[in-house]
């Protein structure tokens, strides 16, 4: 694909081995195209987490290739390039538990990883209040992550991932403990991001009320990602809405 | 953005306890350094604030401190007389144990050679030094002895008419200072009924000889004051202090003594290294011994503290991780908070102690070089303590940040 983002082919992953051999992921193929916003939908276990976390260079697979930006950063289990530098200029990473870390308060939270990438801490605190005022938790930017209600918190983790402007953005059941319009919302703002900042984003979701904001959805099944155009009426049925192309 | 600050500002309560609990261990530690260094300066103290080059003692014997010496006050007269003598003294040293307000009193006696020797040299805290032959006395101030206090020591009262500090013997007793006739009465001090017993020893044995019973005048002297008595010597003292006019050979003057067939003489170097091989020598290895195995156990103990704050933040580290953190960041977090954990342990015990070791029974001497060399060895347990973390953090993955 011209313009692809994030392309993966074959991903293999092989957990155990012999009679305890697991296979969590199989020859999982997908390209994702800068400025596009992606679902990827399946039943629990299917294989999706195994696959995020293998494009988000946290969990490496047991075989395949992962090139993001046309770059080759990982080929088989060896990564081609320093995994976390790598994903601190290139990668936000949400999870399906809102993760902060618990010594720091909110707009920390958010403001860590803009230092972390060589931010200065007035420019990153200075975005990290307007991330949390987008995501309407700016009141709470001083309150320590077990103040904070779940869906607080997971706005703050979506502030963080959104806080380096990254190229692609990986969330894994990010709205699981937000409420529907909440959800929604934020959804909505993984598209924004894909479309103005030309991200690639792949959202793993269960929330099929909101699959209508995606442009493409891909299912997986068995460790297997089934081709998006397939997927697309299927989608529509679940959302009761229109695909996009 | 310091996580280390953040981490330690955020759980500050527990912080703090752990650092109280640091600083209480590291205060011992320091303590015992102290005591150490009191322990070695007690020894030598009295031998380097007498200032005198050399010791004249008993033949054969490693006195006056070390072990017991004997020999006549007519020494001191002898040693004066040696070419290159500018002022011989005679020393009287001896231990005893008095109760006082129905505790015990345990003191060094010392004699100050009056009129020669009023005590001028001690370094006086409050009072004067000795102004009469007789029952005056300059007591140290951890004896808990005031000034005007009057103390009964033999048969006579003693009133303390100075003070001073630091003064103590290499047990840790604090000294008095007597004049030389007052120091031996209250060594040689003797009950009426043992005086009573003793000249009726004498007479007993003098009616058994021949002698005795041809010559009525000898029972009647054998039953008098031994101190009347020629056949009897009169009390001795411990040794011969000698103070070398300057410009004077001390080589020389210690060799001409030393061909005497009845004394050893010793300078001050040798007196000091015979206090510190021989009488704390024990004390000394004992104490040292203590400090390593304490600071090692404080080691231990920080290397655990730090091993567990570092478990306890292992999620958050593996987050850090996730989002991108550099090794460099966690080890910073890590050894940032263990060297602060350190020098906040450090101060702590710098604070507690000197609110504390007054009350320690022996002297604790915290000198600058040996605060600055302990400060040295917290920082690099600090340091190596960390390690473990460390290592731990660097070990953890960052999808440990994604389970449960």
């Amino acid at each position: 694909m011209r313009n692809a983002a994030i392309e993966t082919h074959g991903l293999t992953k092989v957990y155990g081995s012999g009679h305890t051999e697991v296979v969590a992921m199989r020859d999982a193929s997908l390209c994702v195209a800068h400025g596009q916003c992606v679902a990827l939908i399946g039943p629990s276990g299917a294989g999706k987490s195994t696959f995020l976390t293998a494009v988000g260079l946290i969990n490496p697979p047991t075989a395949g290739r992962i090139l993001i930006g046309g770059r080759l950063v990982m080929e088989g289990p060896r990564a081609l390039t320093n995994p976390r530098t790598f994903r601190r200029k290139h990668i936000g990473y949400i999870s399906q538990k809102a993760n902060l870390i618990r010594f720091l308060t909110a707009r920390e939270n958010v403001q860590v990883a803009m230092e972390l990438n060589g931010e200065s801490s007035r420019a990153a605190r200075a975005r990290a209040l307007e991330l949390l005022e987008y995501l309407g938790v700016r009141e709470r930017a001083a309150g320590y992550p077990p103040e904070l209600s779940g869906g607080e918190q997971q706005r703050v983790a979506v502030a963080r991932a959104l806080a380096n402007r990254p190229s692609v953005i990986l969330a894994d059941e990010p709205t699981a403990a937000l409420d529907g319009p909440r959800g929604r919302q934020v959804m909505e703002l993984f598209r924004r991001v894909a479309h103005e900042q030309g991200a690639a984003v792949i959202v793993v979701t269960h929330d099929h009320r909101a699959l209508d904001v995606f442009d493409t959805i891909y299912e997986m099944e068995d460790g297997v990602i089934r081709s998006g155009a397939a997927e697309l009426s299927a989608a529509s049925t679940f959302s009761g809405g229109k695909a996009r192309p | 953005m310091n996580l280390a600050r953040k981490d330690v500002w955020h759980n500050r309560g527990r912080f703090a306890l752990t650092t109280l609990g640091l600083g209480t261990l590291l205060m011992i530690v320091m303590g015992m350094g102290g005591i150490y260094r009191g322990l070695t300066t007690e020894a030598t103290q009295l031998v380097d604030k007498v200032g005198v080059e050399l010791w004249v003692v008993q033949r054969g014997t490693r006195g006056p401190f070390a072990e017991i010496s004997r020999v006549p006050k007519t020494l001191v007269d002898r040693v004066a007389a040696v070419p290159g003598v500018a002022e011989a003294r005679a020393f009287v040293y001896h231990t005893i144990q008095r109760l006082r307000a129905g505790k015990p009193l345990r003191a060094s006696v010392l004699g100050l050679d009056w009129p020669t020797d009023k005590g001028e040299w001690l370094p006086l805290s409050a009072g004067r030094p000795l102004a009469q032959a007789h029952f005056e006395m300059i007591a140290d101030r951890s004896l808990g002895l005031t000034l005007g206090e009057r103390l009964p020591l033999g048969k006579e009262i003693y009133t303390v008419v100075g003070l001073t500090s630091g003064m103590s013997d290499p047990a840790g007793n604090g000294f008095l200072f007597l004049t030389l006739a007052d120091s031996q009465a209250v060594q040689f001090d003797q009950s009426p009924e043992g005086i009573r017993l003793e000249r009726q020893a004498r007479r007993a044995r003098a009616e058994q000889i021949d002698l005795g019973n041809t010559q009525p005048t000898m029972l009647e002297r054998a039953a008098g004051p031994g101190s009347q008595l020629p056949a009897l010597p009169p009390n001795q003292i411990s040794a011969v202090m000698t103070r070398l006019a300057p410009g004077v050979n001390e080589a020389a003057v210690k060799a001409t003594i030393d061909g005497w067939a009845d004394v050893s003489v010793y300078t001050r170097a040798d007196e000091a290294k015979m206090l510190l091989m021989g009488v704390v020598e024990r004390s000394r290895r004992q104490l040292g011994l203590f400090r390593v195995l304490l600071t090692t156990v404080s080691g231990i103990i920080m290397a655990l503290i730090l091993y567990t704050l570092t478990m306890d933040k292992l999620h958050d580290i593996a987050l850090l991780k996730l989002i991108g953190a550099s090794n460099w960041v966690i080890v910073k977090l890590i050894m940032q908070q263990a060297i602060a954990l350190g020098a906040l342990g450090y101060a702590v015990a710098w604070l507690l102690g000197q609110k504390a070791y007054p009350y320690f029974p022996r002297r604790v001497i915290l000198t600058p070089d040996d605060l600055l060399m302990l400060a040295g060895v917290v920082l690099g347990v600090s340091v190596v303590a960390s390690l473990v973390g460390i290592w731990k953090a660097l070990r953890v993955q960052p999808n440990v940040a994604l389970l449960g």
